[in-house]
């Protein structure tokens, strides 16, 4: 790769980031946190995007990003208060950047109509001033000379009052000295007013970055004498021009006492409210560049790390795992060493042998909070097309899942969002209509429960129509006419594949995926869905999912004295196998009945060509399983030997795919097991749902 | 893959030579990566009738290829005497099983004779050639073709 194109990479690897930035400060602006910090945080996002679009000619990006700066900047200086309106324009031209972002990363840019709406707007917004506010533009980048009251009590009148003018040199700031900390010192001294001069701020082009720019004038009111005054200065005395000058002693009355700074202060916040906010959002310069500096001592250091090495390390420890498992069994096993030492040297292996385990887990986990992030563009987008009033609530954004199941996540749950709005949520009128705000409230919620993550998708909108979609599902032929479901069987019913409810596809969730597909991704990853609904109150989804996709928990069978491991997901129950239950259709095809319903009852070891297919079916134990597309089947094995947590190792790694077997995994006694791919197993000949379980069916 | 020898100049490679049956084998020792005794194997389910199943190696799933049979020969129950040869088949991992590793030759590219016509088939797919050296007739395999490409292989 060339140089530059890796600067180029970079340059969009750090836009991601400043884009999040953005979106994260924008958020928490329209929350209400009107923090100068938060606003700085966006505008900086916005500025860096600006200034490295411009370093690699991407004009279009460079010209947008410069209108939203511009309006971002009357926001900072306090000219403009954003309303609702405005922050949900900012929001969607954060949207739009992160758009032109990737396009000007994949080469094509156009601006097209959406941008120049917004950039219009903006004008709007800002006055049309956009251009004209390009001239000071610098001036407005960070140092307006700010009038900063350091808010102590003010003192007594009697005192003296020393105006020190300051101006460091470059050698203050290379040895390490900065003005902040001596005006820390001076307002420990009394009371201080700071006067910062900028007009010798040169252009960005011409700036450099270790020279120093800036003066200041200080007003220090004070009871210390001289001599204290100047020993703020002693360590940075000839690395900078200072003038200190008694202008009022203590001695003397003071010429206008009652007007004094803070008097001053009252009086400009009164006359240009304008001024005060700049001041105010400005204000902290001291304090706010002070928090910055706590804040990233509190942030513990990273490291970026390769992800092929953490997962090489995983393999390492997986093996670590399953090496102490059998150096257990075998030692306890040889019959001479039952020594209690040894027993407990072996527990305390284990017990080491699990906590790094987790903890080289917890290496791929990550928080769910970028995913999250996402998702409120897509509620944001959504709301906008069907003209709906939506605020996404997230809750538990840290908690940390693994990568891959993250990554995974994004599509089954930005669909599940889009239906949330689109189908969940009622408009606007049909809200107020149905006395609630009309303001619909979509959450997203992710907390950590026994062993799984559980994340929420709810919405406070109508429910789910059970008549309207029972009346489908007969309609479509899913369930029998004469059917009688349960309410959660009804809603269920939202999984199979096929189904839709909006009467009209919508071009928002209507695209050809439904539900069914939302449930096949997540157990894919291993997961459940479930859902709840309550009529006229909202609709919950739930999903559970494992911590990490690199363990999975199975019940270990055994099919004619081989091992096989079951997904504990596809499990329901395991059924009492009784012969009565069993009937054969010829052909080696058998059902089984559980209850009134029958499914279809498999033999594992025929299927899998373990052995020859039988038509004693007799012993074992029947295992019923729902696939992922809502089928029920039971699968018939000789024994359940142990429920257990396994390591999954890939089997096309070396191998290739196997019909039927989904991957492999390595047992205690250190050998392989394979680990059934029970949808594949269940097969396409009884994919129908309607065929294969009948509900209450009088047939038996 | 026997023109590839590490030294371009003399055109010299080594090759592991092992049993299988009656027969004598070897392979380029570039792509063996270790030698190992015989453990039993997991049987796969639906694999062709050469693969003998998959073995734990150091936490890796290797398949393990019964090499005679995959050559047409008889196949023979496996005893802790038998051999592994894992070898590496382009991306992939695989451990062959032989009768016995005898020696390592190395061999000048120009005492490899190209196999002959009269070969079939399926000989053809894996032996590249033949060397003969001290009154023994050693076939060069080739490990393109040992694991299973898909499911059209199975039949062979």
């Amino acid at each position: 790769m060339d140089p530059m194109a890796e600067i180029r990479l970079t340059f969009f690897q750090e836009c991601e980031e400043q884009l999040t930035a953005l979106e994260n400060g924008l958020l928490s602006m329209q929350e209400g946190d009107s923090d100068s910090e938060t606003v700085n945080a966006v505008f900086r996002a916005v500025h860096s995007i600006k200034g490295g679009a411009g370093a690699f000619k991407l004009n279009a990006l460079v010209s947008f990003a410069h209108i939203f700066e511009t309006a971002l900047d009357r926001v900072r200086s306090g000219e403009l208060v954003p309303d609702v309106d405005a922050m949900k324009l900012f929001l969607r031209a954060a949207d739009a950047l992160a758009d032109l972002v990737s396009a000007s990363r994949d080469g094509g840019v156009e601006v097209t109509a959406p941008y120049v709406a917004i950039e219009e707007e903006f004008n709007a917004l800002i006055g049309g001033g956009g251009a004209a506010a390009e001239e000071d533009e610098f001036a407005n980048l960070a140092f307006q000379p700010i009038i900063t009251a350091f808010d102590e009590p003010p003192p007594p009148p009697a005192q003296n009052v020393f105006i020190i003018r300051l101006r460091p040199l470059r050698e203050l700031f290379a040895k390490a000295n900065e003005p902040l900390a001596l005006f820390r010192e001076l307002a420990r001294l009394g009371t201080l007013t700071s006067i910062c001069d900028i007009k010798n701020l040169p252009f960005l082009d011409t700036f450099e970055p270790e020279d120093s720019y800036l003066s200041w004038e200080l007003r220090l009111e004070t009871d210390s004498q001289r001599a204290a005054v100047k020993e703020v200065f002693d360590f940075v005395e000839g690395d900078c021009d200072l003038a200190i000058e008694l202008a009022q002693s203590a001695t003397a009355p003071p010429p206008q006492p009652e007007m004094d700074i803070t008097a001053i202060l009252r009086k400009v916040r009164e006359e240009a409210p304008a001024i005060a906010a700049a001041a105010a959002a400005a204000a902290p310069p001291p304090e706010a560049d002070a928090a910055p500096k706590a804040v990233k001592a509190a942030v513990q250091p990273t490291i970026r790390v390769d992800l092929d090495r953490v997962d090489r390390l995983i393999n390492l420890v997986g093996e670590l795992v399953i090496n102490q498992a059998m150096l257990t069994q075998r030692v306890l096993h040889s019959s001479h060493v039952r020594d209690r030492e040894v027993t407990s040297s072996l527990e305390e292996l284990e017990r080491l042998t699990r906590e790094i385990q987790e903890s080289v887990m917890a290496i791929r986990a990550q928080p769910v909070r970028p995913l999250f992030q996402r998702m409120s563009r897509i509620v944001r987008e959504v709301a906008d097309a069907t003209s709906k009033d939506v605020r996404l609530r997230t809750e538990g954004e840290a908690t940390e899942v693994d990568k891959t199941v993250v990554e995974l996540l994004a599509d089954p749950l930005t669909h599940m969002i889009r239906n949330a709005v689109d189908h969940g949520l009622e408009g606007p009128e049909q809200r107020v209509a149905a006395g609630k705000p009309p303001e619909g409230t979509v959450k997203l919620a992710a907390a950590h429960r026994s062993g799984r993550v559980i994340i929420e998708v709810s919405d406070d909108g109508q429910g789910i129509n059970r008549p309207r979609v029972l009346q489908k599902a007969i309609a479509n032929g899913l369930v029998p006419p004469d059917a009688q479901l349960s309410d959660s069987e009804i809603d269920n019913l939202l999984f199979l594949p096929g189904f839709s409810t909006a009467s009209t596809v919508s071009n928002i969730s209507g695209r050809g995926v439904g539900m069914d597909v939302v449930k096949r991704s997540i157990q894919a990853l291993g997961g459940r869905i479930s859902i709840s609904s309550a009529p006229g109150q909202g609709s919950t989804f739930t999903l559970s999912l494992p911590l990490t996709l690199a363990v999975l928990d199975g019940i270990v069978v055994t099919v004619d004295e081989q091992v096989f491991v079951i997904p504990l997901t596809a499990i329901v129950e395991t059924v009492k196998h009784e012969p009565s239950r069993i009937h054969h259709l010829g052909d080696h095809s058998f059902v089984l009945r559980v209850r009134d319903v029958l499914v279809p009852l498999i033999d594992v070891g025929a299927e899998l060509g373990v052995r020859g297919p039988t038509s004693d079916l007799r012993s074992g134990v029947a295992i019923l399983i729902e696939t992922a597309n809502g089928t029920r089947s039971a699968l018939l094995v000789d024994n359940i030997q142990d429920q257990r947590q396994v390591v999954i190792k890939s089997l096309e790694t070396n191998y290739m795919r196997v019909d039927g077997i989904a991957a492999a995994t390595i047992l205690g006694d250190g050998r392989v097991a394979m680990i059934l791919d029970v949808d594949a197993l269940v097969g396409p000949r009884h994919h129908d749902w309607a065929a294969a379980e009948t509900p209450l069916a009088k047939a038996s | 893959m026997i023109e590839k020898s590490l030294n371009p100049q003399s055109r010299e490679a080594e090759f592991v030579a092992f049993r299988a049956g009656s027969l004598e084998f070897c392979i380029n020792i570039m792509s063996v990566r270790e030698i190992r005794g015989w453990t039993p194997a997991t049987a796969i389910p639906r694999a062709p009738s050469y693969i003998r199943g998959v073995i734990n190696l150091r936490g890796v799933v290797l398949p393990i290829v019964d090499l005679g049979v995959r050559l047409g020969l008889p196949g023979t129950e496996p005893t802790a005497r038998h051999v592994i040869i894992v070898a590496q088949v382009d991306e992939r991992v695989a451990g062959l099983l032989v009768d016995s590793v005898s020696d390592i030759l190395s061999v000048e590219d120009t005492s490899i004779q190209p196999t002959p016509d009269v070969a079939s088939q399926l000989a053809r797919m894996f032996v590249r050639g033949v060397i003969a050296m001290d009154g023994r007739m050693i076939s060069v395999i080739t490990m393109d073709n040992v694991l299973p490409a898909g499911m059209d292989l199975e039949a062979a």
